[in-house]
């Protein structure tokens, strides 16, 4: 069952478009995501279904009801600021009963339903202490219990988390889970960090200069990223250009440069279907990458590609390595398993072999415009240079 | 060379800090000595009396005079604070566009001298022929105060956190809940300040009120001014005296206050 439809939603300020034609389906009970780097309109996003901007364009609904241009006092939405917004004047059973003050409940059932809601955040015991006696973590609970308090449908979260320090935020984020599925109701989450929203959605939506660029599930977004944008904002990427030598029914052969002159064919499957001799782009997560000193067997659905190990990053849960394909350069992680193809780990210079299964190279829509935004998102691997060069 | 320079400013700074204070607080406190002194004139200490209180309480002018202040301060205040708050709230929108000018407005009459201000109102009286008095001082006052609590009440306004009032319109509070939940209760402090501010003002203002109130009506500054004038300075050693004493009162009295209206909101 639907809880948010936006449909074709835009935002200008002045001649600026901060929101451009989002549409959106969001289910009831679902942890919803938008994903963004700062500044692509999550919060406006997120001020429009609250009711603080008015769309310029498109409609809103909240189940049956359109609410495009309703009063945020009237809609059943409540919203964690980015600051919490806590009312500085009034204790914390005060700053929780005020939804419920507003409604003019009777006291009794006030008392009953803040104290429930100040021990589902674990709060009970701080009740009578003011907004800046508490730390930033606690003012977090009592923000949250603020809005839970008023039943709403749906409940907003602006980077709830972002002011807090790593360790807390972790923690946060567990208990927000925990919270979500204690009421049940459905949750919007803004976001700029990846993994908090990969670890908490059902499904985000990466947004990117007002527009929504794809969503669905955390795992497929990550698996399959249907552009440049979302490969490199979640997670890490390889970018692999080539053209298509034949196409079978669930997957292509590839003739791809290594911007020296030589060639190596590799395998892929691919979201729409290229037709032979056209030239496309692939994306492939460093992690599925194996590293060996000696060639592995030859198998069907495996691509071999030989390198030269150029750089070593030690990083505690893995490492990742930079190779040299031509001009190409590969970046692999490698988790640190005892067991490996070879005895020991390669070392800087080595000749190595690198492999992959077929179904981990995806084809991704690019634009030649996109590659700027690659570059600014990738600075490790010199993403550009090696896209320019992989092109002639 | 550093420690030396240190000590130097450091001894620099007591000198002069004991110096204002002794020029400040000096003549306030022969003031109040001499309330107490035995003579019609200052001529040195003559022996301890409380003569002249007794003659201030038995001075029917005197208290006509401070009960006029009492009154004129309080309804100034009251009527210049109520008529800043509106002000502030009516400047909060910076796209009004007579913002500018009407913050320029507010502000000219703070650095205009008391004495123009006194004899422009009091040129207005006379060319609209109101008779100068209780009224004409009332009016005097309120105008001079409303720039003050104008400008008190908005600069508080300025920092005014907007996001509290969109976390409570989130929570269905409708806008006249809000205004009194929670943005009158966050200027509060603001607003006292402002009455504060133009109760004093009220109070010790000699000049404007000298140009505005005509004969028979009387304020404490004017009573003062015309008893030194005649030469007894006597009681008004006594009256001063109190009047320090009750300006202490207020201080002390003042933080209490605001913090029984806050948390009464
Ligand atoms: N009230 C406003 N007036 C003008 N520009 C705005 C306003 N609010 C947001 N913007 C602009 O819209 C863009 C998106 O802002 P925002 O939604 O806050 O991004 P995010 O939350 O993703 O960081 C930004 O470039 C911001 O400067
Ligand atoms: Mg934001």
């Amino acid at each position: 069952m639907a809880d948010i439809i936006l449909q074709n939603v835009s935002k200008d300020f002045g001649s600026f478009r901060a929101v451009d034609g989002v549409n959106l389906t969001i289910n009831s009970g679902e942890l919803f995501s938008f994903l963004g780097p700062s500044g692509c309109g999550k919060t406006t996003l997120l001020r429009m279904i609250a009711g603080f901007e008015i769309p310029s364009d498109g409609s809103i609904m909240l189940g049956q009801t359109e609410i495009t241009d309703q009063a945020p006092y009237k809609r059943e939405v409540n919203t964690i600021f980015q600051n919490y917004s806590l009312f500085p004047h009034m204790n914390l059973y005060d700053n929780v009963a005020f939804g419920l003050r507003v409604k003019k409940v009777a006291k009794a059932e006030i008392r009953d339903r803040v104290h429930e809601m100040l021990k589902l955040v674990k709060m009970e015991d701080q009740a009578q202490k003011f907004p800046n006696q508490i730390s930033g973590g606690q003012k977090q609970r009592i923000a949250i219990a603020r809005a839970l308090i008023n039943k709403p449908r749906v409940l907003l979260l602006d980077e709830p988390l972002a002011a807090l320090d790593l360790k807390l935020r972790q923690h946060m984020l567990i208990e927000l889970m925990n919270i979500h599925d204690a009421v049940g109701i459905t949750f919007i989450y803004v976001t700029h960090d990846q993994s908090e929203a990969m670890s908490i959605s059902d499904r985000l939506a990466v947004m990117n200069k007002g527009r929504i660029v794809q969503s669905g599930p955390p795992d497929d977004i990550y698996e399959r990223p249907a552009s440049i944008f979302s490969a490199y904002f979640i997670g890490d990427t390889n970018m692999i250009r080539g053209e298509v030598t034949a196409v079978h029914e669930d997957y292509l052969e590839l003739n791809c440069p290594d911007g020296e002159g030589n060639y190596f064919d590799i395998d892929s499957c691919f979201q729409d279907a290229p037709e032979v001799g056209e030239h496309i782009m692939l994306s492939l997560r460093p992690e599925k990458i194996a590293i060996s000193r000696k060639k592995p067997k030859e198998q069907d659905d495996i691509n071999f590609v030989k390198g030269q190990i150029e750089d070593i990053l030690y990083l505690g849960t893995h490492t990742q390595y930079i190779v040299r394909v031509g001009q190409l350069k590969f970046r692999v992680f490698s988790q640190h398993k005892r067991v490996y193809f070879d005895d020991e780990a390669p070392d800087w210079e080595e000749e190595v072999w690198l492999f992959w299964h077929d179904s981990d190279t995806w084809q991704i829509d690019f634009k030649e415009s996109d590659i700027l935004e690659a570059e600014e998102l990738d600075e490790v691997s010199g993403m550009r240079r090696y896209l320019k060069r992989g092109k002639s | 060379m550093q420690p030396l320079r240190t000590k130097l400013f450091k001894g620099m700074n007591l000198t002069v800090f004991s110096l204002v204070m002794v020029f400040l607080y000096i003549p306030i406190l022969i003031l109040i000595i001499f309330s107490f002194n035995d003579a019609r004139i200052v001529t040195g200490w003559q022996g301890f009396t409380l003569k002249y209180y007794k003659q201030l309480f038995q001075n029917r002018t005197i208290q006509e005079a401070f009960w006029n202040t009492m009154l004129i301060a309080g309804l100034s205040t009251l009527i210049s604070t109520a008529l800043g708050i509106l002000t502030a709230l009516g400047l909060e929108n910076k796209r009004f566009t007579g913002r500018k000018g009407v913050l320029a407005l507010i502000y000219t009459p703070l650095m205009m001298p008391d004495i123009l201000m006194g004899v422009s109102l009091a040129l207005l009286f006379n060319f609209t022929r109101v008779n100068t008095g209780m009224f004409t001082v009332l009016i005097a006052h309120i105008t001079f105060c409303i720039s003050y609590t104008a400008i008190v009440i908005q600069s508080r306004l300025e920092g005014f956190d907007y996001s509290l009032v969109e976390a409570a319109a989130d929570l269905g509070a409708r806008p006249s809940y809000i205004f009194w939940k929670i943005k009158f209760p966050l200027m509060m402090p603001g607003i006292i300040a402002a009455a504060l501010l133009s109760f004093t003002l009220s109070i010790d203002d000699f000049i404007i009120t000298f140009f505005t109130s005509g004969r028979g009506f009387d304020t404490l500054p004017i009573y003062v001014e015309g008893t030194i004038r005649r030469g007894t300075i006597t009681t008004i050693n006594s009256l001063s005296t109190l009047m320090i004493g009750f300006t202490l009162l207020l201080v002390v009295l003042t933080k209490r206050v605001r913090k029984i209206i806050i948390s009464a909101m």
